[in-house]
C-alpha cells in the first residue's frame, strides 16, 4: 500500500474524466439541439423565429468551440502522465484518440483558426450526425476509461 | 388531350395498383388492352384529323404505316393511333396501366375533355393573357388540349420545312408572343401529345412528315440525345429515300455498326441532287468542307485524335482525304430514335429492330414498327428488371458506347434532361426539368445499389425561376399532410372522396370540406380535379396564419465605394444611370423603401427624407464603432422621395470626382448598412472596388502571382477572416441577403468577401479588370446585369424545404443560404437565377414503394407584401436493377452536382483532391457499368448511351476556371468560378462547364424555326476543338454570360461586309461587342439567331467579337476544352487516360 506516482495520476484523471464525460454529454445535448427544430411550419415562416433560432445556433457552435480546446488539452495531460507514470497499456489505449484530437484540430480547412463547428457547416446533416456519433463515442469510450482508472487506482494503491 | 379524362380515376388506380405492381402476369397482358383503347380514343376524337393526316401523307410511308399496323386491332388508328398507342402501351410502367386504362377507356371516349378551363385562373394570376390563343387553352392547368397545340402547329404551317431541332422549337414557343410563357416547358412536355395531334389538324403531306418529327423528336429528345441529332438527319434520309435506297439503306446499316463508315461522297451527291434538301445535308456538305479545309490549313491548336493518333481511325483518315468522320455526326446515332415517339424513345432495342426494319421503311417509321411488338415485353423486363440487359432488346439510354471509337460524341442539338420512366399520366404532372431535376431518374431502391452505380444521388433546384404561368390558388385553407407537412399534389391518392394518402409519409388524411369544391369546374365532390392536385408546380397564396408579423415591405440599400479607384474605374455613372433608368421598375408596392451609403475611409450616409429641397450627406468618420446620424431619414420611401432620389443620383457620379482617399472601409460601411436594415430587413447591394483597407474586415493580399499557374497547391480558397461570415450570419437573423459586386482590378479577396454574400442568400458579381472606357465589354455587361438585377423579381423573408419520400434523406445543401434545420434552407432574399443543389442517400430501402416524391417549398414575401409559397413536386420510379439505375441518369445534372461537391471539397480539403475526385467520379461510374455488363471487352472504354458525355463533361469541369491547374489562373477569378458553379442553376451552369459552338457564317434558313415571325436559323452545335475551326468560318460560342465570335483569317468577305459591317478582315477592330443591323440576309439571319439565344436566358449575355491574331483569342481558346493545353489532357487522351485507370 504505497501512494506512488502512477496512483496519483489515476485518481486525477479520475477527476478529469468525470469533467470530459460531462463535456461528452453536453456535445450530445447540444447537437440534438442543433438538429431538431420546431415541427410547426408557421414558426418557420416567423421570422422572430428565425432570429432567435440563428441566435441559438451561434451561441450553441460559439460553445462547442470553446469546449474543443479544454477537452482536447485535458486528454493529452492524460497521455503526458501516463507516459512520466510508465503507465504503458493505459497510454497504449489513450494514444489512438489523441492522435484523432490532433488530426481534427489541426486539419481545419486553410486559412482560417475557427472553422471547427461553424455555423453554417454543421449545420449540414452530414456533418451534424457525424458529430453526433463522434460525442456518442466518446462518451462511451470516456466512461469506460473511467472505471478502467478506478480499478487501475485501486489497484496500484493496494498493490504496491 | 387525354388529360382530362379520368384523372382522378387514374389516381385511385394508381393507389390501387401500386401494391400490385411487383405482379408480373397483370403487366404481361396490356398490349390488347391498350390499343383497344388507343382506338376507342381515338375514334372518339380524332378520327377525322387522323384521316386528313393520313390521306396526303408520302406514299411510301403511308404503306409502312399500314404494314406496320397489320397486327394491331384497329387500322384506323394507325397515322394517329401511333403516337397515342405508343403512350400507352410502351410505357412501360411501374404500376399496372393496363389495369388503369382498361377501367377508363369509357371515359376517354366519352370524356369531352379540353377546355375546361377557364374561369379559376384566369382570376388568380394575371399572367395569363395569351392574345395569339384562344382563352380556352389555360395550358398551365394541365389541360394542354388542342389549343396548346395550336400555336405549335402555327409554327409548324408557317416553317418552310420540317423541324430541325425540335428543342429549339420547344424554347422558343414561349418567345412567340410575350405573353406565352417562356417557362411553359413544363406544359410543353406534358401536352406533347396534343401537339402533335393538333399539328395534325391543320397539316397537310408536309405536315404530316413534320409531325411525326416533331411529335416524337420532342419526346425523344428529351430522354437521348442522340434522337436530337437524329432529327437533323431525318429529311435526309427521307429524300434519299425515295431516290436512292440503297443510301439509305447503307446509312442505316452504318448507324448499326458504328464501325463500317460509307464514304461521304454519296451522301454529297445524294442530299444536294434533291432540291428541297434540308438543312442537314447541307451541314454535311458544310461539315465536309470544314474538316477538309482545316487538314489543309492546320489551324494553330490542333490537337485532335488524328494529330495524336495517328491512325487511330485508319478507316476515316486514310480512305477520304477528310470528311469521313464528320458526317457521322448525323448518321451515328441511331435513325430509331423515333421509336415510341411519344414515350419511350429510350427503350427500344438498337440492333435486332434496326436490321429487321432496315429493307422496308425510313427512319422514323420503324419506331411503330417495333412498337406493337414488344410493349408487353418491355414491362416485363422493366419489373424483373435485370433481365433487360441479357435481353435482346436494351433501353435506348442503355446502348453500350464505345467511347473511345465514338468520334462525335456530341450531339447536334443541345441535350436535353432525361425524361422519368413513369407512365404518361404521372409523367405529364411531373416537374418541368427545369425547375428540379435528380442526377437520377431511376431510384435505385437501395443504399447498396446506389454504391454499387457510383453515381451521385442528388436534386438540383431552381425553385423561385421566372414562371410566366403558373397556377395561383388562393385557399383560406391550404392542404397539408398533417404528419410531415408536405403540400398536397399530383401524387397523392385518393383513396376515396373523403381521404388521401400522402405520398411522402403514407399517412391517410382528411380531405377538408372546402377542397371537395373545385373552383375551376364549380363542381362539387372532385377533390381531384382541383389545380392543386392537377399541377405540380403551383403557388399558393398563403393565409394569415403564415405569417406572424406583417410582411416586411422591398426595402434596397446601395453601398456604393466612392474611393479613388472605384472613381477612377468609373462605375458610378453606370449604376446610377441604370438605377435611374430603372427606378419605377423596382419591384415592390407603395410602401419600396430605397437607401444610399457611400465609403472610402469614411462612411457616408445620405439623408433623403421628404420636404428636404436636396439631399443631404452626413458623413461619419468614426469607422471604428460606426452608428447611424439619423436613423429614421437614411431609409425613405421610394414614392414620396423620388425627386430627392433622383437628384442624388445624379449628382453622386460627380460628387467625388475629385477624391484623392485610396483607403476603402467596407467592414464599417457593412456594419452600418447592418444596422440600418436590421428592423425590416431586405437587400443590401455592396459595390466595391479593391481590397478593404480600413476598420473592421480588413483584409490583405494573400495571391502570390507566381503561384497562379501552380500545378500542386491552390492556397487561400477560403477566407481569411471570419467577419464577413459572421455579419452575413447576423443579415440573415434580420432577414436581410447582401449582394455583392466586385468590380477589381486587382486582387481582392473575393473568397473572403464572398461570404458576405454566400450565408445571407445573396448573389454574386464579378467583373474583373473593370473599367468604364479600356473596357467597354465589362461595363455593358455591368449594365445588363443591372439592369437584369434591379428589375427581376424578388422575394423577401424566405424559407426553402425539401422533403422527400420516407427512406430518402437529404443531407448536404449547396448554394447561397443558411441551414436552420437539417432540412430547412433560411433565404433572406431569393432571386429567379438562384440555383440550389441537395445531395441524398438512401437510408431505409425502399421496397415498398414503386415511386418516389420530391417536394420543395418554398415560403416567401412577395415584393407586394403578399406570402406566398411557391410548391415544386418531383415524381420519380423505383428501380431494382443498376442497369436500369444507368439507364436513368442524367449526365447533366450529375455532373452539376459533382462540381457543386468539388468546390466543396477544394475548400475543406485541397484542389487537388478536388481533381482526383471529379476523375473518380467517371472511373469509378464507368468501371462499375463495365463489369455489370459482363459480356462486354473489358479492354475497351465502353459507356451506357446516357453516361457518354459524363467524361466530356468533366473533362471540361477539369479545364474549368474554378478547377483548372497548371493554366495561369487568378485567384478572384478561380473563387468567383467556384462561387458561380454553388449558386447557378443547372441550365447557366452547363453553358458554363460545356459552351456551346456553333458556326455562323453560313446560317441558312433550312430548319429554321420561327419566333415572333423572325426566322432564327438553326445551326448544328459543333464540338469544342480547334479542329472544327476553319480560317474560312466564323464561329459563335455560347457561354452562357458571353458570346464570343471567332473569325478566321481567311474568313468570306462577304461575311465581314455582310453581318460585321467591314470591308474586309484587316478592318475589323480589335474591341468589336455588337453587330451592326444591316440589311443584308445574312446580318439578319446571325442576329436573329444571336437575339434568340439571348432571349432563352435572363442574363443578357456579352458579344465579344474576336478576331484570329487578336490578344482575346486565348479567351476563346480555352473554352475548346477537347483540345490538349500544356496542362491538361484532350478529350482522347483523358479516355485513356480512364480506361487505364479502370484497368487497374
Amino acid at each position: 500500500m504505497a501512494f506512488t506516482f502512477a496512483a496519483f495520476c489515476y485518481m486525477l484523471s479520475l477527476v478529469l474524466c468525470a469533467a470530459l464525460i460531462f463535456f461528452a454529454v453536453w456535445h450530445i445535448i447540444a447537437f440534438d439541439e442543433l438538429r431538431t427544430d420546431f415541427k410547426s411550419p408557421i414558426d418557420h415562416c416567423n421570422p422572430v423565429h428565425a432570429r432567435e433560432r440563428l441566435r441559438n445556433i451561434e451561441r450553441i457552435c460559439f460553445l462547442l468551440r470553446k469546449l474543443v480546446l479544454p477537452e482536447y488539452s485535458i486528454h493529452s495531460l492524460f497521455c503526458i502522465m501516463f507516459l512520466c507514470a510508465q503507465e504503458w497499456l493505459t497510454l497504449g489505449l489513450n494514444v489512438p484518440l489523441v492522435f484523432y484530437h490532433f488530426w481534427r484540430y489541426f486539419h481545419c480547412p486553410a486559412d482560417s483558426s475557427e472553422l471547427a463547428y461553424d455555423p453554417p457547416a454543421v449545420m449540414n446533416a452530414d456533418t451534424l450526425s457525424y458529430c453526433q456519433k463522434e460525442a456518442w463515442c466518446k462518451l462511451a469510450f470516456y466512461l469506460l476509461s473511467f472505471f478502467y482508472y478506478l480499478y487501475c487506482m485501486i489497484y496500484t494503491l493496494v498493490s504496491s | 388531350m387525354e388529360f382530362p379524362f379520368g384523372y382522378g380515376l387514374h389516381l385511385e388506380n394508381y393507389s390501387a395498383s401500386s401494391g400490385h405492381y411487383p405482379q408480373v402476369p397483370h403487366e404481361a397482358v396490356p398490349s390488347q388492352l391498350d390499343n383497344q383503347y388507343v382506338a376507342d380514343y381515338h375514334s372518339a376524337c380524332y378520327s377525322i384529323p387522323v384521316q386528313s393526316v393520313m390521306t396526303p401523307s408520302v406514299g411510301p410511308s403511308m404503306l409502312n404505316t399500314q404494314q406496320l399496323y397489320s397486327g394491331a386491332p384497329h387500322p384506323v388508328e394507325s397515322a394517329g393511333g401511333l403516337t397515342q398507342g405508343a403512350i400507352s402501351s410502351a410505357s412501360y410502367l411501374h404500376t399496372s396501366v393496363p389495369q388503369s386504362y382498361s377501367a377508363l377507356s369509357s371515359h376517354y371516349s366519352s370524356s369531352t375533355s379540353s377546355s375546361v378551363a377557364s374561369q379559376g385562373f384566369s382570376l388568380s394570376s394575371g399572367h395569363y393573357a395569351m392574345p395569339t390563343i384562344s382563352s380556352a387553352l389555360y395550358p398551365n392547368l394541365s389541360y394542354p388540349s388542342m389549343s396548346v397545340g395550336s400555336p405549335y402547329g402555327q409554327v409548324f404551317t408557317s416553317q418552310s420545312l420540317p423541324a430541325v431541332g425540335q428543342f429549339k422549337e420547344t424554347n422558343t414557343f414561349p418567345n412567340q408572343s410575350s405573353a406565352v410563357p417562356r417557362t411553359l416547358q413544363q406544359q410543353i412536355t406534358l401536352g406533347y401529345n396534343s401537339t402533335s395531334w393538333s399539328t395534325s389538324d391543320f397539316q397537310s403531306a408536309q405536315d404530316n412528315f413534320s409531325r411525326n418529327n416533331t411529335g416524337s423528336l420532342a419526346k425523344a429528345s428529351s430522354q437521348i440525345n442522340t434522337v436530337g441529332i437524329l432529327d437533323s438527319l431525318h429529311p435526309v434520309s427521307q429524300n434519299v429515300q425515295f431516290t436512292n435506297p440503297g443510301v439509305e439503306t447503307s446509312v442505316v446499316s452504318s448507324a448499326v455498326t458504328s464501325s463500317i463508315r460509307t464514304p461521304v461522297g454519296d451522301h454529297l451527291t445524294e442530299p444536294a441532287s434533291v432540291p428541297s434538301s434540308t438543312q442537314p445535308s447541307e451541314s454535311l456538305l458544310q461539315e465536309a468542307i470544314d474538316s477538309s479545309s482545316t487538314t489543309s490549313s492546320a489551324s494553330p491548336v490542333i490537337n485532335n485524335y488524328d494529330a495524336l493518333e495517328g491512325g487511330g481511325y485508319p478507316e476515316t483518315n486514310s480512305a477520304t482525304s477528310s470528311p469521313a468522320p464528320t458526317p457521322q455526326t448525323s448518321r451515328m446515332p441511331k435513325p430509331f430514335g423515333y421509336g415510341y415517339p411519344t414515350l419511350q424513345p429510350g427503350y427500344q432495342n438498337a440492333t435486332p429492330s434496326t436490321s429487321a426494319m432496315q429493307p422496308s421503311n425510313p427512319g422514323h417509321h420503324s419506331g411503330f414498327q417495333q412498337y406493337p411488338q414488344y410493349p408487353g415485353v418491355n414491362q416485363l423486363s422493366s419489373t424483373l428488371g435485370g433481365l433487360s440487359l441479357q435481353h435482346s432488346q436494351q433501353p435506348e439510354s442503355l446502348r453500350p458506347v464505345n467511347l473511345t471509337q465514338e468520334r462525335n460524341i456530341l450531339p447536334v442539338s443541345p441535350v436535353l434532361a432525361p425524361v422519368p420512366n413513369l407512365n404518361s399520366d404521372l409523367r405529364k404532372l411531373n416537374c418541368s426539368p427545369d425547375s428540379f431535376r435528380c442526377t437520377l431518374t431511376n431510384i435505385p431502391q437501395t443504399q447498396a445499389l446506389l454504391n454499387k452505380a457510383k453515381l451521385p444521388l442528388g436534386l438540383l433546384l431552381h425553385p423561385f425561376r421566372d414562371l410566366t404561368q403558373l397556377p395561383v390558388i388562393t385557399s383560406s385553407t391550404i392542404v397539408r399532410c398533417r404528419s410531415c407537412r408536405t403540400y398536397i399534389n399530383p401524387f397523392v391518392s385518393f383513396i376515396d372522396q373523403r381521404r388521401w394518402k400522402c405520398n411522402l409519409c403514407y399517412r391517410v388524411n382528411d380531405v377538408p370540406e372546402e377542397f371537395m369544391y373545385n373552383p375551376l369546374t364549380r363542381s362539387y365532390g372532385e377533390p381531384h380535379k382541383r389545380p392543386e392536385v392537377q399541377n405540380s408546380t403551383v403557388e399558393f397564396i398563403a393565409s394569415s396564419d403564415y405569417m406572424l408579423r406583417p410582411p416586411q415591405p422591398a426595402v434596397y440599400l446601395f453601398v456604393l465605394d466612392v474611393s479613388h479607384n472605384a472613381v477612377e474605374a468609373g462605375y458610378l455613372t453606370i449604376v446610377c444611370q441604370s438605377l435611374l433608368e430603372n427606378l419605377d421598375k423596382l419591384p415592390g408596392d407603395s410602401r419600396t423603401r430605397i437607401g444610399f451609403i457611400t465609403f472610402d475611409s469614411t462612411v457616408h450616409f445620405y439623408n433623403l427624407q421628404e420636404g428636404l429641397s436636396q439631399p443631404q450627406m452626413l458623413i461619419v468618420s468614426d469607422i471604428d464603432d460606426v452608428f447611424l446620424p439619423t436613423p429614421d431619414s437614411l431609409l425613405v420611401n421610394l414614392h414620396e422621395s423620388k425627386e430627392l432620389i433622383k437628384d442624388l443620383l445624379s449628382a453622386l457620379p460627380n460628387m467625388f470626382i475629385n477624391t484623392r482617399e485610396t483607403h476603402s472601409a467596407l467592414g464599417p460601411a457593412l456594419q452600418a448598412a447592418f444596422k440600418l436594415m436590421s428592423p425590416t430587413g431586405g437587400r443590401i447591394s455592396v459595390f466595391q472596388s479593391q481590397l478593404p483597407s480600413l476598420g473592421a474586415g480588413l483584409l490583405h493580399s494573400r495571391e502570390d502571382p507566381n503561384q497562379r499557374s501552380s500545378t500542386k497547391v491552390v492556397q487561400h480558397l477560403g477566407p481569411a477572416t471570419d467577419f464577413y461570415k459572421k455579419l452575413a450570419l447576423d443579415c440573415s437573423g434580420q432577414q436581410t441577403a447582401v449582394d455583392l459586386f466586385l468590380l477589381s482590378s486587382q486582387y481582392a479577396d473575393l473568397a473572403s468577401l464572398a461570404c458576405m454574400s454566400k450565408y445571407s442568400a445573396g448573389c454574386i458579381y464579378y467583373y474583373p479588370s473593370f473599367h468604364h472606357s479600356h473596357n467597354p465589354a465589362q461595363a455593358e455587361k455591368l449594365q445588363k446585369d443591372l439592369k437584369r438585377y434591379l428589375t427581376r423579381k424578388i422575394g423577401f423573408e424566405a424559407v426553402m424545404r425539401i422533403r422527400c419520400t420516407k427512406g430518402l434523406s437529404i443531407h448536404t445543401f449547396h448554394g447561397n443560404f443558411f441551414v436552420r434545420s437539417t432540412d430547412l434552407l433560411s433565404l433572406a432574399n431569393i432571386n429567379p437565377d438562384a440555383g440550389f443543389a441537395v445531395q441524398m442517400s438512401i437510408e431505409e430501402s425502399l421496397t415498398d414503394t414503386s415511386l418516389v416524391c420530391f417536394q420543395t417549398a418554398l415560403l416567401y414575401t412577395s415584393s407586394k407584401g403578399e406570402r406566398r409559397i411557391r410548391v415544386h413536386t418531383l415524381c420519380l420510379p423505383v428501380v431494382t436493377s443498376l442497369s436500369d439505375v444507368y439507364a436513368g441518369a442524367d449526365v447533366q445534372a450529375a455532373v452539376c452536382l459533382l462540381a457543386n461537391m468539388a468546390v466543396d471539397r477544394s475548400v475543406s480539403s485541397s484542389l487537388s483532391d478536388a481533381r482526383d475526385a471529379l476523375v473518380n467520379a467517371v472511373v469509378d461510374s464507368l468501371s462499375a457499368y463495365i463489369s455489370t455488363a459482363s459480356n462486354l471487352q473489358q479492354s475497351t472504354l465502353i459507356a451506357p448511351n446516357s453516361l457518354r458525355l459524363f467524361p466530356l463533361y468533366v473533362l471540361a469541369l477539369l479545364k474549368q476556371k474554378a478547377f483548372r491547374t497548371g493554366t495561369s489562373t487568378r485567384l478572384d477569378d478561380r473563387i468567383y468560378a467556384m462561387c458561380q458553379i454553388k449558386s447557378q442553376p443547372l441550365v447557366h451552369l452547363m453553358k458554363m462547364i460545356h459552351p456551346n459552338l456553333y458556326r455562323i457564317d453560313r446560317l441558312t434558313n433550312e430548319g429554321a424555326i420561327h419566333v415572333n415571325d423572325r426566322v432564327v436559323p438553326q445551326p448544328p452545335l459543333q464540338k469544342l476543338s480547334a479542329e472544327k475551326l476553319t480560317r474560312e468560318g466564323a464561329f459563335l460560342m455560347d457561354c452562357g454570360s458571353i458570346f464570343y465570335i471567332w473569325i478566321g483569317k481567311s474568313c468570306d468577305n462577304s461575311f465581314i461586309k455582310d453581318v460585321l459591317g467591314y470591308p474586309n478582315y484587316a478592318s475589323v477592330p480589335q474591341k468589336l461587342t455588337q453587330l451592326p443591323e444591316l440589311d443584308t440576309l445574312s446580318s439578319e439571319r446571325a442576329r436573329s439567331f444571336i437575339t434568340w439565344l439571348r432571349d432563352s436566358r435572363p442574363l443578357n449575355p456579352v458579344l465579344q467579337v474576336i478576331r484570329d491574331e487578336s490578344p482575346a483569342k486565348t479567351d476563346f481558346f480555352q473554352h475548346l476544352v477537347e483540345d490538349r493545353t500544356e496542362a491538361a489532357f484532350s478529350y482522347y487522351e483523358f479516355l485513356l487516360h480512364i480506361q487505364q485507370q479502370i484497368c487497374k
